[in-house]
């Protein structure tokens, strides 16, 4: 195995030793690039998606939707021959409880009975054997139109309200010499993994109902399925099929679509595979949550924070999801990571008659952090200072405090990824020799929290499952693969800490028959926390088994299987209510330095190159961690510049490929990774969680470069329109 | 209608207008090459032609009548590109990587960087940030 020549790998901190030697030490897999489990299925085109599968007598289903934002059906009519057809409707379901996605609260019908509160808003449900009967069928649905709330400014409804308070903000802020003040807005981002959203949905003899589909969370499907079909746990079942990527978009919005499907193979007494084409995926899924993010921040003369008031909005669209997570997670990490004794964050996610907003990559972090990152850089231009100076003052050191009052273990490692990332990018003599040029330069600094926020994890109560069989060790998970490496990267841990060779683990497919509750595969939490489950569950076993292979103890006694649930540290506390303590366990350290070039006739601003330093604990496999930060990265470059989603009377305007445009080979800059390792005591050998804080650095980075070029842009994403609209005012 | 498979004769029943994309998948079992977007954006569903890459999901049936269509499983698993894929980390979740290889088969033997990073600007890739692809392109040359 090759190791890439790009990457520049930094080990500051040596590994620590396996807590299980194995026989042969040079079969340990932890930390080295051993082949993905995955990778030949996926490079031979035998790997099978959710669209590749097809059932005895399946039938196509398809939704349809509202096309206003906001009012009431008054009729519906159907411009079709109804024969051959199925169709479900609100009605159908069982009972009004049941009609409700069940998540956090139940808001979201899963079928509009009268009450419409967004575009494209399933109202019913038709399936057909033929596609395109399917297809041409007409249903015209008339409205009584309610004027919707489209400004998030001016939501009269709060879904959350989130308070962090460290100190006192109001006297402090009287005592500071300097005091900036800026509001920084971010759009819409729409994940587009390249598999769009799609579920069959099989009813089986008993009257239960199975799920296969392409999704990141089983459990939270089969908790939807159970409410909404009013069934036991033992009848429904969900399989995850190979997912095309996920990035928070089937993190919740695969139960929609497979209660949908489960209704209409209920209903018909068939499968029924519903599969969304681009537009559709587009138009009705999750998407980032649009943010308003206001900074009000006292500073002495030489650049230390004295009082930082936050202000943090976010547009959860019209029903809530998982916008009081997206919100609090945000929102810890809205002040960055930086000292400041005297913090007040306040924060709020509204209703607004738009498609719901839900999980994305990063949830709630990456716009917060941005609104930091680019007001630090405006700070350091008020005080007529180095940015990397005032970050350099202000970074957490071990021993410091966060906002919520958590204090800096010595995996804090914010400034060994500032320093290193300003002097492998060469910033400082790029930034003089860029001045007055068609380029720029600049930097962001950021942390990302692992796992589920405060006692996430301890309400979860997370299941993981090993099993010794004859023919090797199987890892019981209900995490998902959707691209991120997680069969390898478990195999690995199981692997090492168990000490046997990686090839004889093998995780099993997500089956929610086969597999114990895990959690969501989310939050950067599946190596840091469910690979820590997994770790004991291996040394557990070895325990048990003594000095025999796992196979021949279960030549002799039959197979065993040890299960274990998430212990919370004991050294870990939270206050749900004060919003104090350890919001995580651990935290990944982040700097990105982003080059850029102005096109001084179109106003595009072109991204050169991107230098990512991370410190992510322990890389399990370094060229999946690799992959994680490059292609984070790139989506983050995409959110800052690309893609821009057009509402237009509350639904996407622009949902194609061809017109919501993310990064291609040609935009996307080159990318120079750099890891460090700084090892947490609480993930398995000493990692933590690295699927997300990729996209936190990005956008600022490349915001800060185009103010480096003297244009003020406060606002993502900087499309040449927006570009040209400040570089005009400012003339 | 005739044409040539993966390098078989193959003779299939299916409307002339039918997208090429639906007949490999539905009609000849060869669910390696992907829908992306329907549109041509994506490269997802990318195929060749007589040697060109074409994105199959916006090529009538018709056309193909007497071509050679290659398609990911034609290349049997042992190519290259497909272990330097494999090992390289150039595939995440994979439903790109059928359509991004057959790109890459049609860059034709040792390209240049800049040959690559073009030639590939057709297939979108929400996972690598393309690096990865670049790093396995390169790697199967080397």
């Amino acid at each position: 195995m090759r190791v890439p020549a790009a990457t520049g790998y930094l080990l500051w901190i040596p590994p620590r030793a396996y807590p299980y030697p194995s026989r042969d030490p040079v079969s340990t897999s932890v930390g080295r690039n051993v082949p993905r489990k995955d990778g030949i299925p996926k490079v031979t085109g035998a790997a099978l998606y959710v669209d590749d599968l097809r059932f005895p007598g399946m039938l196509y289903g398809r939704t349809i939707r509202s096309t206003i934002s906001r009012g009431r059906i008054t009729s519906i009519r159907f411009d079709f021959d109804t024969a051959g057809f199925t169709i479900v409707q609100a009605g159908d379901v069982p009972g009004d409880r049941c009609n409700y996605v069940a998540l956090l609260e139940d808001d979201q019908p899963f079928l509009a009975a009268h009450q419409i509160n967004h575009q494209a808003e399933p109202i019913l449900l038709l399936a057909h054997e033929d596609r395109d009967v399917l297809n041409a069928a007409k249903v015209e649905i008339e409205y009584e139109r309610d004027i919707p709330v489209m400004d998030a400014q001016a939501s009269p409804v709060v879904f959350k309200e989130i308070r962090i308070r460290k100190g006192d903000v109001e006297r402090a802020m009287e005592t500071a010499e300097v005091i900036v003040e800026g509001t920084y807005r971010t759009g819409h981002q729409e994940h587009v993994y390249i598999e769009t959203n799609g579920v069959i949905a099989v009813p089986e003899a008993d009257g239960g109902m199975t799920v296969h589909g392409s999704l990141q969370c089983p459990y939270y499907v089969h908790k939807a399925l159970k409410a909404l079909l009013d069934l036991p746990d033992e009848r429904v079942r969900v399989v995850q099929t190979e997912t095309g990527g996920g990035f928070g978009g089937k993190e919740e919005y695969p139960s929609v679509i497979a209660g949908h499907a489960a209704l209409l193979a209920r209903k018909s007494g068939h499968p029924v595979k519903m599969v969304y084409d681009r537009e559709e995926d587009m138009v009705a899924t999750t998407k980032r949550h649009p943010s308003v993010i206001r900074h009000r921040t006292g500073l002495t003369r030489d650049g230390r924070l004295v009082a930082m008031d936050i202000d943090v909005l976010l547009d959860g669209g019209a029903y809530v999801t998982l916008s009081p997570v997206v919100l609090s997670r945000g929102c810890i990490h809205a002040a960055g990571p930086y000292r400041c004794e005297h913090v007040r964050t306040v924060g709020r996610a509204v209703m607004t008659n738009t498609p719901p907003n839900g999980a994305f990559r990063g949830f709630g972090a990456p716009q917060t952090q941005f609104a930091m990152e680019v007001h630090m850089e405006r700070i350091a231009e008020a005080l007529g200072m180095d940015p990397v100076r005032l970050r350099d003052i202000n970074a957490l050191r071990p021993g410091d405090t966060t906002a919520t009052g958590q204090r800096m273990g010595d995996d804090c490692s914010a400034l060994e990824v500032l320093r290193t990332a300003v002097e492998r990018s060469d910033f400082h003599r790029k930034r003089a020799e860029y001045a007055g040029t068609g380029k720029g330069i600049g930097l962001s600094l950021f942390y990302h929290g692992s796992g589920f926020t405060g006692s996430g994890e301890v309400h979860l109560k997370s299941k993981v499952a090993l099993e010794a069989r004859e023919d090797g060790v199987r890892v019981l998970v209900a995490s998902a693969e959707i691209g991120q490496g997680t069969r390898t990267m478990l195999a690995q841990i199981a692997a090492d800490a168990l000490g046997v060779p990686y090839e004889e683990v093998e995780p099993v497919q997500p089956d929610t028959a086969q597999v114990p509750d895990s959690g969501p595969t989310v939050a950067s939490r599946t190596c840091m926390v469910v690979g820590g489950i997994l770790q004991k569950c291996a040394q557990e076993m070895r325990e048990k088994i003594g000095m025999m292979t796992p196979q021949e103890y279960a030549r002799l006694h039959g197979p065993l299987l040890v299960t274990r649930q998430y212990e919370k540290p004991h050294d870990i506390t939270w206050n749900d209510t004060e919003y104090t303590g350890d919001a995580y366990a651990t935290y990944g350290w982040g700097c990105d330095v982003a080059e850029v070039e102005l096109d001084p006739v179109t106003y595009e601003v072109r991204p050169l190159r991107v230098t990512v330093v991370h410190e992510i604990g322990k890389a399990i496999h370094p060229l999946l961690v690799e992959g994680q930060i490059e292609g984070g990265t790139a989506q983050g470059v995409g959110w800052a510049l690309n893609e821009h989603v057009v509402m237009r009377d509350g639904a996407m305007a622009n949902a194609q490929l061809t017109n919501y445009t993310i990064p291609t080979t040609l935009d996307t800059p080159r990318l120079d990774v750099v890891i460090l390792e700084n090892p947490s005591s609480y993930g398995p050998f000493g990692a933590k969680g690295v699927g997300e804080m990729p996209i936190d650095g990005p956008a600022p980075a490349v915001i800060n470069a185009i103010r480096h070029l003297g244009l003020d842009v406060r606002d993502i994403p900087a499309i040449p329109e927006a570009v040209m609209e400040v570089a005009c005012a400012s003339r | 209608m005739r044409f040539t498979l993966n390098g078989a004769p193959a003779e299939v029943e299916a409307p002339p207008m039918k997208r090429l994309l639906d007949v490999l998948r539905e009609e000849c079992a060869l669910t390696g090459s992907k829908e992306g977007c329907g549109e041509g954006e994506c490269g997802a569903c990318t195929v060749l032609v007589d040697g060109m890459p074409v994105v199959s999901c916006l090529v009538p049936f018709a056309q193909v009548r007497d071509a050679e269509v290659v398609t990911i499983e034609g290349l049997g698993g042992t190519h290259p590109l497909q272990k330097a894929f494999a090992e390289l980390g150039g595939a995440q979740c994979g439903i790109c990587t059928p359509g991004m290889i057959m790109a890459a088969v049609a860059l034709g033997p040792d390209p240049g960087f800049e040959e690559i990073r073009r030639g590939l600007a057709g297939n979108l890739c929400r996972c690598t940030g393309y690096e990865a692809i670049y790093r396995a392109v390169q790697g199967a040359s080397a």
